[in-house]
Order: structure tokens, then C-alpha cells, then sequence
């Protein structure tokens, strides 16, 4: 069961919290990760559009799979400048 | 120079940053908090907030890229996180070059390309009190 660390941001921070630790099944993949907090969140709902996974600070998709330790940070649209 | 603060940015320390004998022009860009929205609204003031890392990592990148065709300039950027009210510089982006132009087309660059990449995000804070998370529109420029 690898337990992954999630950082959440703006919109997202604000219903997650900063940071969270989450156990998941062997072989999850980052759409697995999603399932459960949206699962644990249903006002996640919809707020995956535009949003992005980065792993251990690069962006990668979905279907990663997820190792014991990642940082996995949930970057919704970016808005800097 | 690439930097995510807290505290007011200081424009002229970023200039000092990218200032070398080889280079003849710094062109500096400051975003400003303004007292609109887009839509009109009176805006009270800014929230940011980052993954700060790979902030920092994402602006390196974009010096990288303009290294690539004009090797010779300088570049810093600086963004400031937290809570920033009318009037009070969120970004500050400078370019340091042997020659004027590559010092305004670099600054440029990086400054759309900050918008487009970096994991920093903006709340829009109103007079009446509502708040709202803005999101960069990719790959469309403000006049």
C-alpha cells in the first residue's frame, strides 16, 4: 500500500487542505489517487477540468503509477503575472 | 535570480541582478495589482499563492529557452505570494542584453511564458467582498 504525500492548491487547497497523506492500493495510478479524494470530497466534482498532476514537481499524466513517498501536487489553471 | 517572496519586491534590486559590463540594455517589467477586473469590478486587492519549487524551477526553464537564441542575456524573475492590495508589484521580470532588442524580446518572452507555466495562482479579492480564482487564458495576450 503506498502512501503518497498531495499538495493541493487554490480551489483545490481549499476543499483538500494544504497537504495530506493518502494510502493507496499496490499499482494505483494517479486517476486512481483522484477517484479516492473525489470519493472522500465529492465537491471535487467537476474541478478537474484544466487541473494537472505534477509527481515529485514534474508534470506527468494520469496514468502514472504512483511509488510509497511521491509528492504528487493537484495544480488546478495557472493565474501568476 | 528566480524567486518566490513574501515581502514587497524591490524592482531595482531585480535590474541589479541581471546588470553586467556586457550588457548595454535591461528592460524591466513590473505587474502591478489594478483596482478593475477584466470585467469592471472593483477589485480590493490580490491573493497569490505557488508551489514554490517548481515555480522556481519553471522560471530557470524559461532563461534556458531564451539562452537558446540569445545566449548573451540575463535574466531574473521574481514573484511575490500572499496578499497584495492596489498598486503593489506582484511580478517583476528583467532582462539584461548587449543590445535593446533582445533585452525587450526576452522580457517579453518570459513574462507570457511565466503566465502560461508557472504553478502560481491569482484570487481576485472585490470591493463588495466576493472573491474569485482567476485563470491565465493560454495562449491569448492582453493589449
Amino acid at each position: 500500500m503506498p502512501k503518497v504525500r498531495v499538495l493541493a492548491f487554490a480551489r483545490l487547497r481549499e476543499l483538500l487542505g494544504e497537504s495530506r497523506e493518502v494510502a493507496l492500493a499496490e499499482g494505483a495510478t494517479l486517476r486512481d489517487l483522484w477517484s479516492s479524494l473525489l470519493a472522500a470530497e465529492p465537491r471535487l466534482q467537476g474541478l478537474e477540468s484544466g487541473m494537472r498532476f505534477a509527481c515529485n514537481q514534474r508534470i506527468c499524466a494520469d496514468e502514472r503509477t504512483l511509488c510509497e513517498g511521491d509528492e504528487i501536487a493537484l495544480l488546478p489553471p495557472f493565474g501568476g503575472g | 535570480m528566480f524567486e518566490i517572496v513574501e515581502a514587497p519586491i524591490d524592482p531595482q534590486a531585480v535590474e541589479a541582478a541581471v546588470r553586467a559590463p556586457a550588457c548595454g540594455g535591461i528592460v524591466s517589467f513590473s505587474g502591478v495589482v489594478r483596482e478593475s477586473a477584466d470585467d469592471g469590478r472593483a477589485v480590493s486587492g490580490l491573493r497569490y499563492e505557488a508551489h514554490a519549487a517548481m515555480a522556481r524551477a519553471s522560471f530557470a526553464e524559461i532563461a534556458d529557452e531564451i539562452r537558446r537564441t540569445m545566449p548573451e542575456v540575463r535574466l531574473a524573475i521574481v514573484h511575490r505570494i500572499g496578499e497584495l492590495v492596489v498598486g503593489e508589484i506582484a511580478v517583476v521580470v528583467a532582462a539584461a542584453a548587449p543590445h535593446r532588442a533582445d533585452a525587450f524580446a526576452a522580457a517579453r518572452f518570459a513574462i507570457d511564458e511565466l503566465k502560461e507555466r508557472a504553478p502560481i495562482w491569482k484570487e481576485e479579492r472585490y470591493r463588495d467582498g466576493a472573491r474569485l480564482w482567476i485563470e491565465n487564458r493560454c495562449g491569448e495576450m492582453k493589449p
